[in-house]
């Protein structure tokens, strides 16, 4: 029972970082209608830049939200910098623009940091809970995940800023007609799912330890999440990473076939087995094809 | 949502007609065939290198230069389920990788010849892509690459796995040894296997250029420009495009299995996501929907890394990643994108004349 | 009358295919005037091309400004609001939501409350459907939104494409009464495209008829209502 618990607990936990991950990703696909395959490689280099600056000395309070805020700004820089110049190119034209993005960010931290895997300290120190039933640092990714989605549901449904970006995701066309900057809309999205990566990666760090090839794994259950949910709905995705990672930490535990090594082909199962039977996603809406 | 392919069909000489509201406009005869004798003269000279190369190069460009052959057959093989089709892949490197290892474990638990392994490795494949291919047919789009791109990731993985590793040998992998040239023929066993690879690309561009222009290639494309009215007009969707699948993963899957004996020794780590990866970037940059690109992107991935290299020892992959965007902004169409542009400006100009 | 709109030689293509061919005309301030023809005619382009959502050439004026080469959002910062064909609601929002979107551009918000309030009471229907999705409206209700937003942005101008496209005669009777106060009493001037000649004609002060990208004839509602020859050939009626 106890290891059920724990389980569970587990897979709240990493399944936070993946629900962030998805909300990422979701939110991305909202504004432009292509997913992020690098959105993994720029978590990974804030944390980087993160553990550079503890290195350093900063003191952990600041170096979070100096982290976030630099994020934001490389999200922001990205988008204007990299992607909008596309402008309507084909889809495979920008899937290869992403993967250059992925090549580009990840051999620039293997170079800047090298590609040993280092330690990285967690914000709420070592300790455990009930007696070693949850760690601090279950504790806090819990409840940093928690308080980040709530502020992202805040932002979207009660400013004006959260309804511009609805709107201009919805119907970017519309959303000119009322005078909405579109294109900064799109931007801010970028902004803020780069920022949502940098604490997911901040927080799943201390667990997997630090190196520049750890976010593909995460990536890869986001994206999971994100298709369980739907690419249409941030609920669904926040949900479905949850989802993913509880499947994923029990299936490891109970089923004895599934090691560790078969950890990432229950994503890719779950990813085809949920489209396959409802192929926008549990939450997603149907699109209606017209001919 | 659909692929935004450049809709030409296999022959780059007739231009695909430009959205007028009057009749369509195709270049005047003497432009069409003037454009087909420059594609044409191309292609000579191209075929003439090819067979003069091995008896220039060291061993090693050789070896390169098979590689290259062999990533541009297997980029064919993508070409026809994407470009023709309109199904996105980003999960190719695992046919390869099937490939691969059927040739592997042939020769090496069974001792069975090199050149068996070839069809066999086409047709278990062909067999695996088309039971990919079911699935499938219930993803569109985006959903279809997140599918793909997670086949890729955990390729690797799959080919670790303890129940399979008495025939993989998991991690360790699989080494085979170098096949000799046949019939005593003055070649070395590099130069064997470019030839080999050669005459096996040459059949297969030739395969894929009658498949696409058979009415098989048209119901393709129909699926791909207008999956609803091709469905309407009686074409079998489900069954074309699971076929489509699975004689796109015969390609690569032959692909991975000449490269297993070309390189001599697998292993799971072999057939990580880059290459699948890899794969589409080369198909983009030679063109989608443009059958001549495969090769052109089979140099592109098999050269420009190195060339980064050369740029960057530390920075390699910063350098071929700045290569792709810069190349996307330039010619987001391939080379296929801007021959096609370049034709059209050609024979738009001849007709002014 | 001074011209809040003057438009002269106006293009517009789609890609290669030229679908406006160097149009002439103008809208008066506090008028209402329409731009009729048959499908095809480039009258939805024509609004397009003003409100800057295709590539267009030629010199466009709204209240002396030189518009013809601003962006979208910055043409509908100006004062002008396009309510576009198909209506171009968020349906993923609430109708209220749409409505502040309408208001997004503009600063104080007890004129943008009040202005709802305005917009609840031009249009009684949508007050009653105010948290529900826009999506779940029926047409005539989406058009009703469509319309409300588009005030909410306090424009001077107003473009209409096809409002009545796909509503019951009494649905659309009551839109253009609606549409008449508000011109009369907002003094909005507006813009309607309209293929339904007919019922559109009885609103508007001016008209134009459109043909293949060309101005045909131009005059009084009456003019051209009484045209019988314009109305045969083009208008259909």
């Amino acid at each position: 029972m106890e290891l059920l618990a724990q389980q569970l607990i587990t897979g709240i936990a990493t399944g936070g970082i993946y629900a962030c991950m998805a909300l990422a990703v979701v939110m991305i696909y909202q504004a432009i209608h292509h997913l992020n395959f690098a959105q993994g490689e720029m978590a990974m280099f804030s944390t980087f830049i993160a553990w550079q600056m503890l290195a350093w000395g900063v003191p952990y309070w600041l170096v979070i939200p100096l982290t976030v805020a630099l994020s934001f700004v490389g999200g922001v820089a990205i988008e204007r910098l990299i992607i909008r110049p596309l402008g309507d190119a084909p889809v495979l034209s920008h899937i290869v623009v992403f993967i250059g993005l992925f090549a580009v960010i990840n051999s620039l931290a293997g170079f800047i940091w090298d590609f040993t895997i280092k330690p990285f300290p967690s914000a709420f120190g070592e300790g455990s809970q009930f007696g070693g039933l949850i760690s601090n640092h279950q504790i806090g990714m819990i409840a940093v995940t928690m308080a980040v989605l709530l502020m992202l549901f805040l932002f979207f449904q009660y400013t004006r800023v959260g309804l511009a970006m609805r709107a201009a995701a919805e119907n970017p066309a519309s959303a000119r007609l009322v005078g909405i900057r579109v294109g900064w809309m799109i931007a801010l999205g970028w902004g803020m799912a780069s920022a949502i990566g940098a604490i997911a990666g901040i927080l799943i760090a201390p667990i997997v330890f630090l190196e520049p090839n750890m976010m593909l794994s995460i990536l890869l259950y986001g994206f999971a999440g994100a298709v369980l949910g739907g690419l249409t709905s941030p609920t669904g995705a926040v949900f479905g990473g949850f989802m993913v990672g509880i499947i994923e930490n029990l299936a490891g535990t109970y089923i004895p076939e599934i090691g560790g090594e078969l950890k990432l082909p229950i994503a890719l199962f779950l990813i085809v087995t949920v489209l396959v039977f409802k192929p926008t996603g549990l939450f997603g809406r149907t699109v209606v094809q017209r001919v | 949502m659909s692929a935004n392919t450049t809709t030409t069909d296999a022959s780059p000489t007739a231009t695909s007609p430009a959205v007028t509201g009057k009749a369509v406009s195709l270049p005047e005869p003497a432009a069409a065939t003037s454009n087909a004798k420059i594609m044409r003269t191309a292609g000579i000279v191209l075929l003439v290198m090819g067979i003069a190369a091995p008896f220039m190069a060291g061993n090693f460009l050789i070896f390169q230069l098979t590689m290259m052959l062999i990533y541009a057959i297997a980029i064919l093989g993508l070409n026809i389920l994407t470009g023709i089709n309109g199904q996105f892949s980003l999960g190719h490197g695992a046919f390869y990788a099937v490939g691969a290892y059927t040739a592997a474990i042939m020769m090496d638990q069974f001792g069975v010849g090199y050149l068996w392994t070839l069809p066999v490795a086409g047709i278990i494949c062909f067999i695996v892509g088309f039971l990919f291919g079911l699935p499938a047919l219930r993803l569109e789009g985006v959903y279809l690459a997140l599918a793909t791109f997670a086949l890729a990731v955990v390729t690797p993985q799959l080919f670790k796995l303890s129940p399979f590793e008495h025939w993989t040998s998991g991690v360790m992998g699989i080494v085979i040894s170098k096949p000799e040239a046949p019939f005593g023929l003055p070649l070395n066993p590099d130069q064997w296997l470019y030839f080999l690879t050669f005459a096996i690309g040459l059949l297969a561009y030739v395969c894929a250029r009658n498949l696409v222009a058979s009415r098989t290639g048209r119901a393709l494309m129909a699926i791909r420009d207008n999956p609803i009215a091709a469905g309407s007009m009686g074409v079998n969707t489900a069954l074309f495009k699971s076929l489509a699948f699975g004689v796109s993963a015969l390609y690569t899957g032959v692909a991975g299995a000449l490269g297993a004996i070309v390189v001599q020794y697998i292993s799971p780590d072999s057939f990580t996501f880059t290459l699948s990866v890899a794969l589409v970037v080369g198909l983009v940059v030679g063109g989608v929907g443009w059958l001549p690109g495969a090769l052109f992107g089979g140099a592109f991935i098999m050269f420009v890394p190195n060339i980064a290299e050369e740029l960057s020892k530390g920075l390699s992959g910063a350098v071929y990643g700045a290569i792709m965007i810069l190349m996307m902004y330039a010619i987001p169409t391939g080379l296929g994108g801007l021959l096609k542009a370049a034709l059209t400006a050609l024979s738009k100009r001849s007709k002014t004349r | 009358m001074s011209m809040l709109l003057e438009v002269t030689g106006l293009h517009a293509s789609y890609g290669d295919f030229r679908v406006l061919h160097g149009l002439d005309f103008s809208v008066e301030k506090g008028g209402i005037s329409t731009l009729l023809g048959a499908n095809g005619a480039g009258k939805t382009t024509t609004l397009r091309a003003l409100c800057g959502m295709i590539k267009r050439t030629g010199t466009i004026r709204f209240e002396g400004n030189d518009i013809s080469g601003k962006a979208t959002e910055d043409i509908v910062r100006m004062g002008v609001a396009h309510v576009p064909e198909g209506r171009g609601t968020f349906t993923g929002l609430t109708t209220e939501e749409n409505l502040q979107c309408g208001a997004m551009t503009r600063r104080s918000r007890a004129d943008i409350a009040r202005d709802l309030e305005q917009a609840y009471h031009w249009f009684p229907r949508l007050r009653e459907r105010r948290n529900q999705q826009a999506g779940t409206l029926s047409g005539g209700e989406q058009q009703m939104l469509a319309i409300a937003r588009a005030l909410m942005l306090r424009p001077r101008l107003m473009l209409l494409d096809e409002p009545s496209f796909g509503l019951a005669p009494l649905i659309v009777q009551e839109m253009f009464s609606i549409l008449r106060k508000v011109n009369q009493e907002e003094q909005v001037s507006m813009l309607i495209v309209e293929q339904n000649a007919g019922v559109v004609l009885e609103l508007a002060d001016n008209a134009f008829v459109l043909e293949t990208g060309d101005i045909v004839m131009s005059g009084t509602a009456a003019e051209v209502r009484d045209n019988e020859t314009i109305r045969a050939a083009y208008l259909g009626y």
